[in-house]
This record gives C-alpha cells, structure tokens and sequence, in this order.
C-alpha cells in the first residue's frame, strides 16, 4: 500500500469515527447546557466558590465571571511556578523566570499553550499536573462556555440573560470534559502512553552515551492536551514523543480527539437555537475548509520533488517515520485549523507551501472546526459578517438565525475580526523592526521570517504550536506572545459576550420566503468565500514574503 | 414640480425579453451629461470636513496629499506623479458621485422654491370680522387666513370653511385641480398652492419654514439627509476592514526592509487605496440619495431613509381593498334572467333603463351590454317621447318610459316597491338568484319591467367589484418575496371573503374600523413583522403613525400627512407595492457594490504584490498571473483600474441593480454570480488592459 493511500484511508477512517460521535456528542452537550439539574459534586463545588448556579446572567456579569475566574487561574499558575524550587515532588526543578512563568502561565489560561521551555527539564509533577493540567480542563470549558452563551444570544429573545457562567465552567468540566478525558486517556494508556510519577531515568543510547528520561502522569494530560484543543506537550517533543505518541493509532486517535469537541459543538449549536439544518451548514463550512487544507497539505508534503523528496516518498524531513507524510500531514491541519498546537512533526520543516497551510489555517481565526467553543464563536462571528454582504443582496436589512444584524451587532463583530490581525500584524512587524528579536531566528531569508510571523500568528491566535527554530525564550518573546495570547483569547471574548447580550435582547423577526437562507448549500459556499477572502487579504502580503516566497522559490 | 413627474421609462429598457412584470423597478434616469456638470461640486467637496464623513474616502484623500508631496520632493519621477494624479482623480470620482446624485435633487428643489414665493397671507382677525395682509412668512399655527380665486396658499393647514378647487401641481405634477372643502378627509391644502375658483377659510396647522413645500426642499436637496442604521452599519464595517488593510500595508514595510525590498512611500499608499473597499466607499451615499430620488420620482416623498429602508423590510403589506385592489367602483358582471326571459331581453332591458343613469355602475351595465350581447349603446334623444327617469340616491333607481313600456333598473328594494305599485308580483327565482350574488360577495340589481303583460321582474344585474388587472400575479410576487398581504375593507366578512379570494391576498379584515387596524398591526408586530400600509383619513393616522412603513395620500388630512412617514402625491395606494420593491433595491444595490467591491481586492494583490516583490523573490512572478509588463505599470494599473471603476459603476449606483420580484435564494444566487463572481473576474481582465494600453507609452512597457 503506497504511504498516499495510507493516508487517504487514514482520513476517511477518521471522519467516519466523527460522524459516529457527532450526534450522540453534540446532543449530550445540548442536554448539558440546557438542563435545569444539578449533580452532588456540582453542588459541593458550587457551595466552596460561592456561586449560586440558578442566577441568569446579563452580559457584563457573565464576562465579569470570565475575566474574573481568567485571573486568578493567571495568577495561580504564576506563583505554583515561581514557587516550583521549594515545593516537593518537583523532580529537583529550580523555581521558573518571572517573564517565561507569565508566558506559561498566560498561555495555558488562555488555552494557546505556547511553550518556550522544555517540559521535561523544567517542570515537574506540580506543576504540570495541578496547575498545566487544571488549566487545560478549566481553560477549554471556558471557551465552550462563553460559545454556548452567544448560542442562547440567537436561541433566547427579550431577555437579556446568557447563563449562568459558573454553572457552565462547571458543567463543562465535570459532565463533558472529565468523562470524556477519563476514556481517552484509557484508550492512550492501552496503546502505551506512560501514567506514573516516576523519577528521571539515565538511560543508555544505542549510539552510546547516556540521556536522561523522566516519567510523569503523560496519558491524563495529553488526552486533554487533545479534547480540550490545548497543545502544550509534556515533554519538548510534543505529539513526536514516543511516550506521548507511540503508535500510528495512538495518533490517529489524538486527532480524533482534537476534532471530535469543536465538530460535534455545530449539533449542539443547532438544537439550542432549534434548527439542525443551520448547525449542519455550520459544520459543512467547516468541513469543506479542514478537508480542502488537509487535501491541499497531503498534495504539497506528497508532491515535492528532488532526490532527497524521491527517495522518501515526500517530504519526510522532521516528520517521524512511525507516522509518514499522510498521518502528519492530518495532524499538522488538525491542530492548526483548531486551537490545539500539539504537533507531531516539525512544522518548520514542511515544504514552503506545507508551512503556509499550517499558518493560513490559524490566521483563519481557527474555525474550521477551531477550538472547543472558540472555533464556533469565532465562526458565528463569520457568519454574521458574511450574512451582512449577502443579506444586503436580497434586499433585507441582514438577519441571522432570526435576529437583524444592526449597527451594534457589526460594530461588535467589525472589533472582533480586527483583534488578531492587529495582534498578529504589529507584533511581528514590532519584532522585524527591533534590532534584537530577530537574533532569535535560526533561518535567514524568508524562512526566518515565516518564524517569527508563525510565532505571532500562533500566540495571538491561541494556536501554541511553533516553527520550531525561533528561540523564543527571551524576555521580549515571552512578554510580548504571552501579551498577544492574554489579549488574542479575551478581548475577542468581550465583544462575543456583548453580542451575545445584544442579540439576546432582540425580538426575533419572522422566517419569510424573502430571508436569506442560512442553512443552504449556497450559504455555506458563500460563508467559506467569505472567510478565505477575508482573511486571506489581510495576510496576503505577509505570507507573499515567508511561505509564498519560500514555496514559489522551487 | 415639472421635473418631478414620474419617469417610468427605465423599466422598458430593462425589461425587454424578460418576463412579463419582470424588472419592473427600472432606475432614476442617468445622463452622462451629469457627470460634467457636476464637476466642480465634486472638486468642492474635497474640504476635508465633508470628506471625514466616509471614513474610507477620507483614508485616500490623506494618501492623495502624502504622495503629492513626496512627488513635489522628487518632481522627475514621473511614477509617483501618475500615481498621485490618479489618487486624486480617485477622491473626485467618489465626489462626483455624490454631487451628481445630489445634483438631481438640487434641480427639482429649485422648482419647488419657485413655487414658494414669498406669498401674502390675508389673516383674519380673531372675531373674524376683519382681515390684515401680513407676509406668510409671519404667519403662527392656529391662525386663520382667507383664500379666494387666484390667491396661493401661504402656509400648510385644513380648510374650515368654505370649499374650493385647488391646483395642486407645483407639489404633485397633477395638473388637474382638486376640491379642497371644510370638514372630512378633504381638508387638508398645501402651502404653495393655488385656489382656482371660490372662497375657503384655513387654519395654518405648521409653522413657516417646516411646511410641506419646505421639508420636500430639503429631502430632494439631502440637505436633511441622515445616514440609514444599515448605512451606518454599512459603514462601520467597511471603516474596519479600511484599519485592517491599513494595518497589512503599514506593518508591510518591516518585512520588506527585511526582505531587503524596501518599499517607497508611493507604493505603499498605492497598495493601501487599492486595497480598501473604495468602489463601495466612494459610491455609498450616492446609492442612498440615488434610492430617496427614485422614490421622488415616482411622486413619493420619504420623511426619512429609515422608512425607505424599512420598506425593503416589510413583511405584511395592509392594502385598503377599494382602490388598491379593486377599480374605485363596482361593474355589472353579468345578467341573471328569471325563467321566461331571455338573456338578450333582459340585456335590452338593462341597458335602456341605464342610459339615464350616469353614475359608474350604470355605466357599467351599459358597457356590459354593448360588449357580451353586442347591444349598441343607444342615446337619450334617439328616442322619440321617451321619458327619462334618472338616477337620484333617493329613489335608488333609474329607467324610462317609452312606448307605453316602462323600463326600470335599481336596488333591489326599491324595484320590488316599484313592480307592486304597478299591480305586478314579484316571483321567487328573482330573490333567490338575488340571494345567491349577495352570498357571492355581489351586489344585485333589479331589473323590471312594466307592459301589456303587467309589471314582473326580467332579471338581475350583478354588480361586483372588479380586482384590478394583474393584482393576483403582482401578490403572487410579494409571496415569493415573503410578502404576507391583507386587505382591509369596510365591506361584510362575506363580500370581503370573495373578493379576497379572487384577488389572491392571504388575508383580509372586514368590517374593518381604525381601532382593528391598529390592532392587527400590533399584532404583526408584537410577532417581528414590519407592517406597510396606505391611508388617508385622519382616522387613519394612529395606524399610519404605529406601521413601520406609512404612506399618507396627498389627498389626505394633514393629520394623516403628519403620522405617515411617506406621502404619495399620487394618492395611488398601489403604489406601496413600488415602495417596498423600491426599498429592496435600495438594499440589493449595497450589498451588490459592497461584495464587488471587496472580491476587486484579489485581483490587485495579483498585481501589486509580485511588482513590489519579485525583485528579492523571483519565485513570487508566478504570482503576475496577468503577465504585467512591468512593476510600475503593474502598480499604475491597479491605481487606475481602481479610480475607473468608480466613475463606471455611477450609473449602476444611482439607477440601482435590477430587481425583479423572486425568492430571496434565486436573488442571492443571481446576484452573487454577477457581483461576486464578476467583481473576482472584471479587475483581472480591466488592469490586464490598461496595462496593454500603459506599455504602448515609451518608457513604461
């Protein structure tokens, strides 16, 4: 079987596992949201933070909770690393930097996980288990939070209530994420993802000499480094590392988890605003967009050419052999089209093209399926820009789901596309001006560029994974992606929540024959139009002078 | 108001070869001509405080005084002078959008204002005995003036006293004079116009300077012009993606120093206006003016964009049934002879005992007549010592007595009375075929007859309201645009039942009184919906003024005018149907220049991009799909491409897109092949041109 047809069976297996979640996952996670009940340990958490659970929110006060709950767990993570040296079960680590202790804990609040250290050399079972870990299960309900409650922005009218925040932090945690995770990390442990607290091992090299492994609770936290599309490795290596990722199955088995939140959230979007067809013009948009780059990636990995390329079928340079160009080419589109930022392979090394894809999916916003939440609000939010152009078409002033998209509703959409680009754009134009941030490219030429675009792109985007050769452990990579990344994930949320508030406070208009259709085939053409133009204009340029110069050189 | 009268004629040159009804919403008419006369207005509104009201415009203005400066540093670089005259031409292009948009209205203002001449008012005093001549100007609500043969009306107001004929064309077009008479719907007289015969006494309901004449000045001037919340919305987003394309071509510059392409100051700004949505940008407000002007064209003054904009929007159209419907007036439909009558000889009948009726019904009958039994319309005086029996709203019956024969044609009632003071008996099969039209929604007139054989009835004359041609397939339309229409008619559930469904509403109100109106439209609305209607009544008012959408008749009371948020000078309730149409392409004209516009960009990053580039990156040629002949002609050409579509899509702008009625999918479909697929399309081939053209100037190619 050629490694082409390996991979295309790959795929296909994993959309059909997919489509075989999707119902029962996306539905569950309606239940969820919806429902009036509260479980013992629910209430026992709700009773030690003080929260009463039944309190419908207005916008500001859910926002309030979000921020609120966001700096503390900054501030939390902050101190457990700055004190990492003095506490035990540390594994010997000296306490972590002030400036990469902020980006850390800045980019796992803010579920990019961008990690400028090496796990394995810097931090030991406290932190990563009771602060990393925490982060990655409570950093992702947030975001399934705050798209749940732009849902009930369309599905509720007259209102002005959203949810209760901390009943959805909660619930997302204890009857979505934990569940889930408890089952995955099984299946991961069965196919040999290590679970243990184990001290460091000196081993012995085949080639000699020795290396230092240690050991660590792997299988827990990669299973929500994947559900919960958060990315940050246990160890430097990420998704390459054998004991994170030993076997083509294993593999195959992370993107499914990656996937499975994001997708299956477009079902659940579609039964609380009560229209399964609007959530499945959602998904298709999605869908058309995660098969077209992964197409587009397989063409560009399969089809270099040279000797080096014959030899090995592809572009095989970075990329574990244990996998081949199919299954990491999935995986490279799987992470950077959500916001997970796991890898198993070195971005740095695919083809031009292969590079560009990767940065193009998280410029997108990451939406095609996106994070867990963030994916959908993020694609709402396209949605409602896209409604606006074409809705003028028909001759109406523009409606979605049955609420006009006015002068506010734009104003707030109009802020949040503008939030990454600004990020992304200036801080790597601050950084290409600056005489010293560009020490830190391993490449010249345009390659060192796409480094250091990828590095903003990932950290504004709240992607985490990098091009590998920039070190970004300095002070001015640190403060500034560990800015981005605080501002790339809450800013966007503010004006999602008082969209939210807003479209929650409309009455609904009537669906007449003269509404434009927004579960269509023609829709969802024009919403994926919308999104490439969009966005690819914005980035046009940047990406004429890293991936495109580098990928048109050959 | 000469310029005012309507200019249907666009829809022809549309229309041709499509469906019937197809397009029927041509444009405003389009002189090139304009262009060149509004020239120096659009030079004029270069003053940056008008220009910062289009944010986007406002972007390439402050690049058109950037670039001219930096070629004031470097006068023989003969490319940055191109590129700077062609950014301004780019600013005067959007300009002269506008001022051509606004040079329209100012034509038709300018006949108003002459209308307006400083009249005299004669004012009475308060005991009403004596009258002083005071300026109109002077004039305060609640005084009352006096008005005879010749004398203009000095201010907007309701007749007390007296009745009048009143010319009324300066506002309406309409040059056939109207009655204007105390009391009742008719009350209303309009500032400005004339009292043609008698003497009438009028209340001044306005103030001097917020009259009728004076508000329909400032919205066909769009000095009253506020920007629409889909206009503002509109704005906001193409003011985002202007900072988003701003912030891609400063942050440009780092990279390409890097890049070791450092870029000029001229291309850079090149790039920026080339890549902001100025097609839309420019044209915007023209569309919106252009969108009022259409509406005035048609004879109907909008208060407010908002209600034009509403218009697009409404979802149940409230349609009065007697005029908008059906012709003012019922038509006899058919004969119904009783048993032992033929038709022809019911059909002599009726006609004979028509002729002295003149009102339109007994028009009617005699006209049925002539053409279903080929009766020849016969005069009064062709018949020799007959004696004519007219109409009267008394006697409700008309006829003659010829010949011994005496003919008689009425209401029911009333020739029943008759046909039994005669000796004669009515038989059953006259009621019952009587009974039948009345249960058909029909009115049924009598026709008797009283000879040698005695008095009896011949048959029966079916009066119905006739629907006004092709309404049915005009409501079929607004369904498929997701129209619900409703008729509203005084007339019994019966009557109304019937002819609502033989005119194809969805709905209808019977019996309907102003406070059932009112309630059906808080109904529609309490459900999301927008509700239009017409009226004209004072009666009417509440409702016009809670419906999203209410057009006044002209011929209504000021009251009626005040709530309204529309007037038809016209007072064509039909015409609702055009508003709506009217606000839809209004909406359909943005969003199609507004999609153009953003799908143009693609194609001018085809060009600039690999000019700024291929010199370090040889590889991004590939990018130059066009085969550009050279950077500076690459970059020139966008430049142009980009001024020149502004200037060519004016007459898209102010006569607005197409539109023919159809479902909001096939109108999506057709327009986003035409406006998004053709706004990729169109810059690709439009700079390859210019740059073939470029290339044949020595020293560019």
């Amino acid at each position: 079987m050629s490694s082409q047809i390996a991979g295309l069976l790959q795929l296909l297996a994993l959309i059909g596992a997919l489509a075989l979640a999707y119902r029962p996952l996306g539905d569950y996670m309606a239940r969820v949201y919806s429902s009036q009940k509260h479980y013992a340990p629910e209430r026992w958490i709700y009773r030690a933070i003080g929260a009463d659970p039944a309190v419908e929110m207005h916008w500001p006060a859910y926002l309030r909770g979000v921020l609120a709950f966001s700096a503390v767990s900054v501030l939390f993570l902050y101190g457990l690393q700055r004190l990492q040296g003095g506490m035990p079960g540390s594994l010997g680590f000296v306490s972590i930097d002030p400036d990469q202790a902020f980006n850390t804990a800045a980019s796992f609040v803010a579920n990019t996980n961008w990690q400028s250290y090496y796990g394995e050399q810097a931090m030991g079972h406290v932190v990563q288990t009771g602060g990393l870990a925490v982060q990655n299960f409570v950093s992702a309900a947030v975001g399934i939070a705050v798209a749940v409650a732009l849902v009930r922005g369309f599905a509720r009218s007259r209102t002005g209530e959203l949810g209760n925040f901390w009943a959805d932090l909660v619930r997302g945690v204890v009857r979505i994420l934990l569940p889930l995770a408890v089952i995955g990390a099984l299946v991961l442990v069965a196919c040999g993802v290590i679970q243990n607290f184990a001290g460091i091992h000196e081993v012995g090299q085949f080639t000699g000499g020795t290396q230092q492994w240690n050991g660590g609770a792997v299988a827990s936290q990669e299973v929500i480094k994947e559900l919960g599309t958060n990315g940050g490795g246990y160890f430097n290596a990420n998704s390459a590392h054998p004991f994170e990722n030993p076997t083509p199955f294993s593999n195959l088995f992370e993107i499914f988890l990656i996937l499975l939140i994001p997708f299956a959230l477009t079902r659940t979007f579609g039964r609380m605003v009560g229209s399964l067809r609007q959530g499945y013009a959602i998904l298709a948009t999605m869908g058309i967009i995660w098969i077209a780059f992964t197409a587009l990636m397989m063409w560009t990995e399969f089809a270099g050419r040279g000797p080096a390329f014959e030899v090995a079928g592809g572009a095989m340079e970075g990329k574990e052999t244990r996998f081949g160009i199919g299954a990491s080419s999935i995986f490279a589109v799987a992470t950077t089209l959500t916001s997970t930022g796991a890898v198993n392979s070195f971005h740095s090394s695919y083809t031009g093209f292969g590079g560009g894809i990767t940065m193009l999916g998280m410029q997108l916003g990451e939406i095609a399926p996106g994070g867990v939440g963030s994916g959908l609000y993020g694609m709402l939010i396209m949605a409602i820009i896209a409604v606006f152009i074409a809705g003028l078409m028909v001759g109406r002033t523009p409606e979605y789901l049955g609420k006009k998209i006015g002068t506010r509703e734009i104003k707030l959409a109009a802020c949040y596309i503008l939030v990454t680009p600004a990020l992304v754009l200036c801080f790597t134009a601050a950084a290409m001006a600056l005489p010293t941030p560009a020490d830190s490219m391993t490449n010249s030429g345009a390659h060192g560029f796409s480094e250091i675009l990828y590095a903003y792109t990932s950290g504004a985007n709240n992607n985490g994974s990098a091009f590998a050769g920039l070190n970004a452990d300095t002070q001015w990579f640190n403060s500034t992606i560990g800015i981005a990344m605080l501002l790339g994930r809450f800013l966007p949320m503010v004006f999602v929540l008082a969209l939210a508030g807003s479209l929650t406070e409309q009455k609904p208009v009537p669906e007449t024959a003269g509404t434009l259709r927004t579960d269509k085939p023609l829709y969802a053409g024009l919403l994926v139009g919308t999104i490439v133009i969009i966005t690819g204009l914005t980035y046009f340029p940047a990406l004429a002078l890293g991936p495109l110069a580098e990928g048109l050189a050959a | 108001m000469s310029t005012a009268t309507p200019t249907r004629a666009p829809q022809h040159d549309t229309s041709s070869g499509e469906q019937p009804g197809g397009g029927r919403v041509g444009g405003g008419l389009f002189d090139p001509r304009q262009l060149l006369t509004s020239f120096p207005d659009a030079v004029r509104k270069l003053d940056p405080r008008v220009m910062v009201k289009s944010p986007v415009m406002f972007v390439v203005l402050i690049g058109s005084v950037i670039t001219t400066v930096l070629a004031c540093a470097d006068p023989t670089d003969w490319f940055g002078w191109a590129i700077t005259a062609w950014l301004w031409l780019t600013t005067i292009f959007a300009n002269l959008a506008e001022a051509v948009a606004e040079g329209r209205g100012k034509a038709q203002a300018d006949t108003l204002r002459k209308a307006k001449t400083d009249s005299v008012a004669r004012r009475l005093s308060e005991d009403g005995t004596s009258e002083e001549r005071i300026p109109g100007s002077q004039l305060r609500i609640g005084d009352r003036v006096v008005c005879e043969t010749g004398d203009i009306i000095p201010g907007d107001g309701d007749v007390v006293q007296g009745v009048a004929s009143v010319d009324e064309s300066a506002i309406t077009g309409e040059s056939a004079p109207v009655i204007r008479e105390s009391g009742g719907d008719r009350s209303a007289v309009t500032g400005g116009t004339k009292v043609l015969s008698d003497r009438i006494t009028i209340k001044i309901t306005t103030k001097p300077g917020e009259t009728f004449i004076d508000r329909m000045i400032n919205l066909v001037e769009g000095a009253a012009r506020q920007k629409t919340p889909n206009e503002i919305a509109l704005n906001i987003l193409l003011a985002s993606l202007t900072i988003v394309f701003l912030l891609a071509v400063v942050t440009l510059q780092p990279f390409a120093v890097y890049a070791g392409a450092e870029q000029s100051m001229i291309v850079l700004v090149a790039l920026l206006v080339c890549l902001i949505p100025t097609t839309i940008g420019a044209l915007l407000s023209a569309i919106g003016i252009a969108g009022m002007d259409r509406l005035v064209q048609r004879n109907v003054l909008a208060m407010s964009g908002r209600a034009v904009e509403a218009a697009g929007d409404v979802s149940t159209l409230l349609l009065d049934k007697t005029g908008t419907i059906t012709l003012g007036n019922r038509q006899a439909a058919e004969f119904l002879p009783v048993p032992g009558t033929t038709e022809d000889e019911l059909a002599d009948a009726a006609q004979l005992s028509s002729l002295a009726d003149e009102t339109p019904e007994g028009r009617s009958v005699v006209v049925l007549a002539k053409e279903r039994y080929g009766l020849r319309e016969r005069h009064q005086g062709e018949l020799a010592h007959a004696e004519w029996i007219a109409f009267t709203a008394q006697t409700r019956m008309s006829g003659v007595d010829v010949d011994g024969r005496k003919v008689r044609k009425g209401a029911a009632g009333s020739v029943i009375v008759w046909v039994r003071d005669q000796g004669g008996q009515v038989g059953e099969a006259a009621g019952e075929l009587a009974d039948r039209i009345s249960q058909a929604g029909g009115t049924p007139l009598l026709v008797a007859v009283e000879d040698g054989d005695g008095a009896r009835v011949l048959g029966v004359i079916h009066l119905k309201d006739v629907v006004k041609d092709g309404m049915r397939e005009r409501f079929d339309e607004l369904r498929r645009m997701g129209i619900r229409t409703v008729m509203i008619t005084g007339d019994n559930p019966l009557t109304a039942k019937a002819i609502a469904d033989e005119a194809g509403v969805d709905d209808f109100l019977a019996e309907a009184t102003p406070e059932d109106k009112m309630a059906l439209i808080k109904r529609e609305q309490a459900g999301g919906k927008l509700v239009a209607m017409t009226g004209d009544g004072t009666n009417d008012a509440p409702a016009l003024a809670q419906a999203d959408v209410g057009v006044a008749m002209n011929t209504g009371t000021s009251a009626a005018k005040e709530a309204g948020n529309m007037v038809d000078l016209d007072s064509n309730p039909t015409k609702l149907i055009e508003i709506v149409e009217i606000g839809k392409q209004l909406l359909i004209t943005r969003g199609a220049l507004t999609t153009f516009s953003i799908a143009n960009d693609v194609a001018k990053y085809f060009a600039i991009i690999p000019a700024m580039f291929a010199v370090v990156y040889p590889g991004l040629d590939t990018l130059n799909i066009m085969r550009l002949a050279s950077p500076e002609s690459a970059i020139l050409s966008a430049v142009i491409f980009n001024a020149l579509i502004i200037v060519a899509l004016v007459p898209l702008a102010l006569k607005g897109v197409r539109y023919r009625p159809t479902s909001a999918d096939r109108m999506l479909r057709r327009n986003l092949g035409l406006y998004g697929l053709g706004g990729l399309i169109a810059p690709f081939i439009g700079i390859k041109l210019i740059d073939l053209f470029l290339s044949l100037i020595p020293g560019i190619g």
